[in-house]
């Protein structure tokens, strides 16, 4: 018998595809726990098809596409999956957008976003995978994107 | 070409069509910034100039090219006598400047700081330096002295010599004279060499810098020698930077196997790594160099304040 790790969702959001060791992250970004009351799983290093994997599932909850973006600077290969009473009923690959707000924080101790000034943290994404930012006010870029994430 | 209200915050927010333009105005306005002739072009507007940091060249060229175009300047020099000592922000210091003044000078020592007086001013930010990240204005008076020593950039092999990994100057001039097809030499210590993003940078514009550490072998091919100062205030560690402080010298000796032509620049203020012998030998430009700041600020100025089109 097969066995089960993961049991399916009725209706919510299933992050699949996320890079081996970051769902935390991914946790992070999208601010849960204290965004939600929903039950959330989270698998860790899962085997699939092509390989380990994380999975988030986010139960009887949708989340918006466009706001899941800011998860491809972590997991650029993630999907989002959209399910209702148990089927999957959309599905989309996340694209990082072109420039990221107050998501990451600036490697650089010294560069003025790390500051006690009225502004976010800001970066031009200058490659989608292997994701690469560069820091707006600095101009540096990060070497670890997935440290910098606040 | 419409310059008007522009910020100017970092040589890669020019294009390279666009820096041209910039030094064929600085070019014209030498005999205005030599005294020789006179202009009011910018009778009327006031420039605020905001030194969070040390400067002698950078603060007085750019108040001198103010007041050679007729303009007025305000400012600070010392951030202790101002508001930031009472813990204000630098958006809310930007916020007053920019209600006092027609453009903004700043410098300081966070890396991003004029890209974020950009975002709270209406009015033009020139950036004087900010921390180890970008000084344009130094950049494009390197461009301008270059280019009107060797008539051309474009193949002239440029060493650049001494701290390039904290230098500012450097960084934005490597990238500046990579976009021009400037030959580039890399020559420091160890410790001190120039970073990867840099060189990747020159090599997306193919120019592959060579780096070495051996500066007698650069110095024979060299057309333009541009020496650093070991800055001490960069560097987070005292004894990295007395391990490798005086590392280098330049001297007659040293020269004596140049070509005849070589220039030696020098953004100043230098400490050991010119010897003062230099000073009245045709290889030394750094003053003349440091002359050419007020010229190419007059030119940013009346460009940003006048709107001056082709």
């Amino acid at each position: 018998m097969k066995e089960v790790k993961v049991t399916p969702i009725k209706d919510g959001t299933v992050i699949d595809h996320i890079t081996p060791g970051n769902a935390v992250k991914v946790l992070h970004i999208l601010k849960i726990p204290e965004s939600t009351t929903a039950v959330v799983s989270v698998a860790i290093n899962v085997t699939g098809k092509k390989g380990k994997k994380d999975i988030v599932k986010i139960e009887s909850r949708e989340l918006d596409p466009k706001e899941l973006d800011k998860i491809a600077l972590i997991a650029p290969k993630a999907t989002i999956n959209i399910i209702r009473d148990y089927e999957v009923v959309k599905k989309h690959k996340v694209e990082l957008p072109t420039e990221v707000i107050g998501i990451a924080k600036c490697s650089n101790p010294t560069c003025i976003s790390n500051a006690r000034e009225p502004v976010q943290s800001r970066f031009h994404v200058v490659c989608k995978d292997p994701p690469r930012i560069r820091c707006y006010y600095c101009e540096r870029e990060p070497e670890d994107v997935a440290d910098m994430i606040v | 070409m419409n310059f008007k209200k522009r910020d100017i915050i970092s040589i890669k927010d020019f294009s390279r069509e666009e820096i041209e333009y910039i030094l064929e105005c600085a070019k014209k306005m030498i005999p205005y910034a030599a005294g020789e002739k006179h202009n009011n072009i910018l009778n009327e507007k006031i420039l605020a100039t905001l030194f969070f940091e040390p400067s002698t060249r950078t603060r007085l060229s750019f108040e001198s090219a103010m007041h050679r175009l007729g303009g007025k300047v305000i400012g600070f020099a010392d951030p202790s006598a101002t508001s930031q000592k009472k813990g204000e922000s630098l958006a809310d210091t930007i916020r007053m400047a920019d209600s006092y003044s027609d453009a903004i000078v700043i410098r300081h020592p966070q890396e991003g700081a004029a890209r974020l007086a950009a975002e709270f001013a209406e009015v033009p930010v020139l950036n004087a330096g900010d921390g180890a990240g970008q000084h344009p204005t130094q950049c494009l008076l390197d461009l301008f002295t270059i280019l009107t020593e060797k008539k051309k950039i474009k193949g002239n092999n440029v060493v650049l010599l001494g701290d390039l990994k904290y230098g500012r100057t450097v960084h934005s001039l490597a990238y500046a004279l990579a976009l021009f097809k400037a030959d580039l030499t890399f020559v420091s210590p160890d410790t001190l060499k120039m970073p990867k993003e840099v060189i990747n940078e020159c090599k997306e514009f193919g120019v592959e810098p060579n780096s070495t550490s051996n500066l007698e072998k650069a110095i024979k091919e060299a057309d333009v020698l541009y020496v650093t100062r070991i800055q001490r205030e960069r560097f987070p560690d005292a004894e990295e930077y007395n391990r490798v402080v005086g590392t280098y010298k330049v001297d007659n000796a040293l020269l004596k196997e140049a070509k005849k032509d070589l220039i030696v620049m020098h953004p100043l203020p230098r400490v050991v790594e010119i010897d003062p012998e230099l000073d009245n030998t045709p290889h030394a430009l750094y003053f003349k160099q440091a002359f050419n700041g007020v010229p190419v600020r007059m030119a940013l100025l009346s460009l940003v304040l006048g709107g001056k089109k082709t």
